[in-house]
């Protein structure tokens, strides 16, 4: 039934194009120019419409019913919701989700940019400093968070060998205190991702017009005052790309968790995404993943849309 | 002071610093001044931060198990031994299949090249149409594709099925390509529509008057001026599609999986005690592609970024 | 097909001539099982399929069915289905096979009188729908097992307990040693599974069925239940101390030693095998923690989707009956660590808790497993809150079982 109801989407979308052209065509703006634009991002309308608002739609709407292990119209209103609020593991996802986001997006940005500040004090091996930095990124997720789970286990990472050193009333270990497990994964994850925003401030940076510094330089401003009260303002763009690329990640995080401590121990660093994962395919309930994923979308979309329209919005 | 200057004629490319002989900002000091001893200082033990974890993973590659039993982890291995990648690469097993990562190699190759061709160009065409040619609804789009990349991919599993399914790709390789092109395509957009506006407008508009089209101020005129993006692209294109895990284990089928299924497999085959020798070295071999990408191409990168992603 | 099967062995030029080359249909099988022994064990059944003429493509997903389930049912719901894939027999499959998903496999079991020889007849119950049989299940995996370290006792000077009681009796003299008295890995699903094994031991048979089976939520959050949470807060202060994640990794704590005990499935029992040790001498099992010996019936079987190739369909008919054939039942059972699903082929081979395990399933002192009696979505709740109660001191026993109760209520 709803394959059908799909094609539909499918159709329309590609029916409301053309007739939009129509309208168009009578204004004196030609035709012919955005109709090859248009064909050329059919690709873009596609995906945007038919996976993302479609996908969205889809789980939206089947949030609503009680479907199991299969996707079916049987609707139960919002007891999804109700029983998803009632979670403890829900909410111990959030509030993780939350320390996670802050954590990664203050000290990603922070370091991130006194990295790349300090290699932009015409340093030699600058080259070398950089790859160095920027490696991890090209590891996954789980690769990082097996290598990390790794060091900083008590057993026989970190914690063993400055005991064995002789400091035997040494601990940490963070990947097993459920108080600070979430910031024990946000070594990993700072370890992996910071790399890749110094790149992006680096080359902020580097985008910094000559006289800029020069003109601060012959007034006198402390180089610190510069780069706060005038480098920084003059990156916007470039921190804008940043905030996209950290945040979406943030929301996203799963592997990372599920590779380090899946999760544990209990309930600890559990996060949005892994419920959903989890009981879509785990619970086979996909009536409360969808509920759950529903509330992340809204979430993301309250904050993100308006934002993005601002930003990416007409603008001359 | 060699080093330096390659790096700053390369910024010069982004069309910035175009004075390279005037030094900005302190003026250079002797070798063991104070600022320096601090600056590499910090460089330095920052940079060995970001390698313990490196350091760990091949010492221990390279260790046999007794030894990792007994011993640190930071010391380095009394005895080399190679058998880890060997069972690594050749023989280590999932299931009855005992042919370790070396059968996902290939698979990842045959994923990685099409997606990673596939999604670049449709982002690029994406990224210049709505840098160049934009149309009505075109913003609401490129939003609709912004907000998109926030979304869960755990989320996006079972409509994506259904749509393959629908369209009768699923299980195949090409149904995984589609499916790369779609989730890469948020970001590559971004940063091809921030560069493409970033070129001047004049450019533009002189193609137009000599009859230039669509497609042909993109083939004839923006290509040829994008290579430092393309790059950008590439690189963040391997390094996802080559990491990626759940799409390549959900979309396809076991004689196509690719290598970080074999890595999940080999690191998540429970066995008497976890060879973690076998599992480091797997690893490393997991991630090499990306990081020989890196290692080639780094310089271009943060060249290529500083065009795509500091233009808005 | 049976005649087929039998004569494999001894005529295969026949059977070659019979089945001739194209006969030989490839079939992919998906299964979850990537350990060494288990491995192995799927050697076994591949070896019996390949004899019969076809051929048996693996596919196997490492890292436990939470992983692998997914990715089956996206393919067989996005319509590019495998030949055959394991599952936990009970209710993973229910909706598939209610979509019509699922290959009927009655025609294939009637010739097979598998109503017959596979025993316990619950096994075959939990692949019934609607009086048809759509799946095979090919061995029983119980949980109730309580694995001692006897070279831990021993050096902590206390004599090796003899049921649950004494082993919490000696958990101080355990700590004293510097041993952890109980491993439970970090994963939900074994102080979940831990937790059901206190139910059935410490509450008794009838305890575990009035919770689980009759889902009565009064009950679980009567005194009954209350005992048993009692013992399971025993039980998390015991494994304080375990810092690992994998079950394999808890064994391993008892193997060397290490930790006193280990509230495991019997396919713990392989781990010690592949580590030399053996039963009675280095270490020791209590079934049912010694308190309530039964048994449980999970396991695993295997499901057929339904393919539009008739020879694809056709090898798995020749699948299904290879899967249950004595033979392949001893061999692959012999190497799983689980017992066989027939009651009537010799297990000589079988170990000393292989055989206490038999001797319970011959008295017939078996119940059903919460594969079984909950659904997957109850079964992830229960994993949740006792994931959390383990790993949580704060959280106190009257507060879990309250959410015990709650969760039984609405379970389904």
């Amino acid at each position: 039934m709803f394959p059908a109801l799909r094609m539909q989407g499918r159709e329309r979308t590609a029916l409301t194009q053309p007739a939009d052209e129509m309208s168009k065509s009578e204004r004196p703006n030609p035709l012919f120019r955005n109709l090859n634009a248009k064909v050329a991002s059919i690709p873009m309308i596609l995906t945007a419409m038919v996976v993302f608002v479609g996908g969205t739609v889809w789980t939206v709407l089947y949030s609503f019913t009680n479907s199991k292990l299969l996707p079916r119209l049987n609707f139960v209103g919002l007891d999804q919701y109700y029983r998803l609020w009632a979670t403890p593991r829900w909410l111990i996802s959030i509030e993780n989700l939350l320390i996670y986001g802050v954590i990664s997006l203050v000290f990603s940005l922070v370091i991130g940019f006194l990295l790349a500040a300090l290699l932009d004090q015409k340093i030699r091996f600058e080259d070398t400093f950089r790859t160095i930095f920027l490696y991890p990124f090209a590891l996954s997720f789980i690769v990082t968070g097996l290598v990390w789970q790794w060091l900083l286990n008590p057993d026989f990472g970190i914690q063993h060998v400055v005991r064995d050193l002789g400091w035997t009333s040494f601990s940490f270990d963070p990947l097993y205190n459920s108080s600070i497990v979430i910031y024990g994964i946000s070594i990993a994850a700072l370890w992996q991702g910071t790399g890749l925003i110094m790149c992006l401030m680096l080359a902020g940076l580097r985008g910094i017009d000559e006289d800029i510094w020069k003109a601060a330089r012959v007034d006198g401003i402390p180089m610190w005052k510069t780069y706060l009260f005038i480098v920084i303002p003059m990156m916007r763009p470039v921190f804008i790309t940043t905030l996209v690329i950290i945040a979406s990640g943030i929301v996203k995080v799963y592997d990372l968790v599920v590779a380090q401590t899946s999760g544990g121990p209990g309930i600890a660093s559990e996060v949005p995404a892994k419920y959903v994962y989890d009981y879509m395919f785990f619970a086979q309930n996909l009536g409360q993943g969808f509920a759950a994923s529903t509330m992340m979308l809204l979430s993301v979309a309250i904050v993100i849309v308006p934002w993005a329209y601002l930003e990416f919005g007409r603008r001359k | 002071m060699s080093m330096a200057n390659t790096t700053v004629q390369t910024s010069t490319a982004a069309g910035a610093r175009q004075d390279v002989t005037e030094p900005y900002g302190p003026k250079p000091r002797r070798m063991f001044s104070r600022r320096n001893i601090f600056l590499y200082g910090t460089l330095i033990v920052v940079a060995l931060y970001y390698l313990l974890p490196l350091y760990v993973m091949v010492v221990t590659s390279l260790k046999g198990m007794p030894e990792i039993r007994l011993g640190n982890i930071f010391s380095p291995p009394l005895e080399i031994t190679f058998e880890p990648w060997v069972k690594a690469w050749a023989t280590a097993c999932t299931g009855l299949n005992c042919d370790g990562l070396s059968r996902g190699f290939w698979n990842s190759v045959r994923i990685t090249v099409p997606s990673v061709l596939l999604s670049i160009a449709i982002a690029s065409v994406n990224g210049y149409a709505l840098a160049n040619w934009r149309f009505k609804g075109a913003d609401t789009f490129f939003v609709i594709l912004i907000v998109g990349a926030f979304i869960p991919y755990q989320v996006m599993i079972y409509p994506i099925v259904i749509i393959l399914r629908e369209i009768g790709l699923y299980g195949s390789l090409s149904g995984l390509v589609i499916v790369h092109s779609i989730f890469g395509m948020p970001i590559l957009t971004l940063l091809f529509r921030n560069y493409f506006s970033s070129m001047p407008e004049e450019l533009f508009r002189a193609a137009r008057v000599d009859g230039a089209g669509f497609w042909g101020i993109f083939l004839r005129i923006m290509l040829p001026m994008s290579l430092p993006i393309f790059v950008v692209a590439i690189i963040l294109q391997v390094t996802g599609i080559w990491n990626d895990f759940l799409f390549g284990v959900v979309y396809t089928r076991p004689d196509t999986y690719p290598m970080t299924v074999q890595l999940n497999n080999i690191v998540n085959s429970v066995q008497g005690v976890k060879e973690y020798n076998v599992n480091m070295a797997a690893t490393i071999l997991t991630g090499l592609v990306p990081l020989i990408v890196y290692f080639i191409s780094g310089k271009l990168f943060v060249r290529g970024i500083a065009a795509g992603a500091v233009k808005g | 097909m049976r005649y087929k099967l039998l004569t494999a062995a001894l005529a295969a030029t026949v059977a070659l001539q019979f089945a001739g080359p194209a006969a030989a249909t490839d079939l992919e099988v998906t299964h979850w099982w990537t350990s060494g022994g288990e491995a192995a064990a799927v050697a076994e059944l591949a070896k019996a399929f390949d004899a019969t003429g076809n051929h048996w493509v693996d596919g196997a997903i490492a890292g436990s069915g939470g992983t692998a389930r997914p990715i089956m049912i996206s393919r067989i719901t996005g319509g590019d289905p495998m030949g055959a894939t394991q599952f936990n027999h009970g209710r993973q499959a229910e909706e598939l096979v209610q979509a019509g998903l699922m290959r009927d496999l009655t025609d294939v079991a009637t010739k097979g009188k598998w109503t017959e020889v596979v025993r316990p007849k619950s096994l075959l119950d939990s692949c019934t729908i609607d009086g048809k049989i759509y799946c095979v299940p090919v061995n029983i995996h119980s949980w109730q097992w309580l694995w001692l370290s006897n070279e831990a006792f021993e050096k902590a000077g206390v004599p090796m307990p003899k049921d649950w009681n004494e082993f919490v009796a000696a958990a101080p003299a355990l700590e004293k040693a510097g041993i952890i008295p109980l491993a439970v890995g970090g994963q939900a699903w074994q102080s979940s599974g831990a937790f059901d094994v206190l139910l059935a031991a410490v509450g008794g048979t009838d305890t575990f069925l009035k919770v689980y089976k009759d889902k009565d939520a009064k009950f679980a959050a009567g005194p009954e239940v209350a005992k048993v949470f009692k013992a399971a807060d025993d039980a998390r202060k015991m494994a304080k101390n375990t810092n690992v994640q994998d079950w394999n990794q808890a064994t391993n704590l008892v193997i060397t030693g290490k930790a006193g005990g280990q509230i495991m499935g019997d396919w713990a029992q392989g781990e010690f095998q592949v580590a030399g040790k053996t039963a009675g001498k280095d270490y020791t099992c209590l079934p049912g923690l010694g308190l309530n010996e039964v048994i449980a019936t999970g396991g695993d079987a295997f499901y057929f989707p339904v393919l539009k190739d008739a020879d694809k369909s056709k090898a798995q008919d020749v699948l299904a009956e290879t899967l249950l054939d004595p033979k392949t039942q001893v061999a692959f059972n012999l190497k799983k660590g689980s017992l066989p699903v027939r009651g009537d082929v010799d297990l000589n081979a079988a170990n000393d808790c292989m055989k206490k395990g038999l001797a319970i399933l011959a008295k017939g002192a078996v119940i059903p497993w919460t594969d079984q009696l909950l659904s997957q979505d109850s079964q992830k709740q229960k994993e949740d809150l006792f994931a959390e109660f383990f790993a949580k001191p704060e959280l106190t026993v009257e507060e879990a079982q309250k959410r015990f109760a709650d969760l039984i209520a609405s379970a389904d």
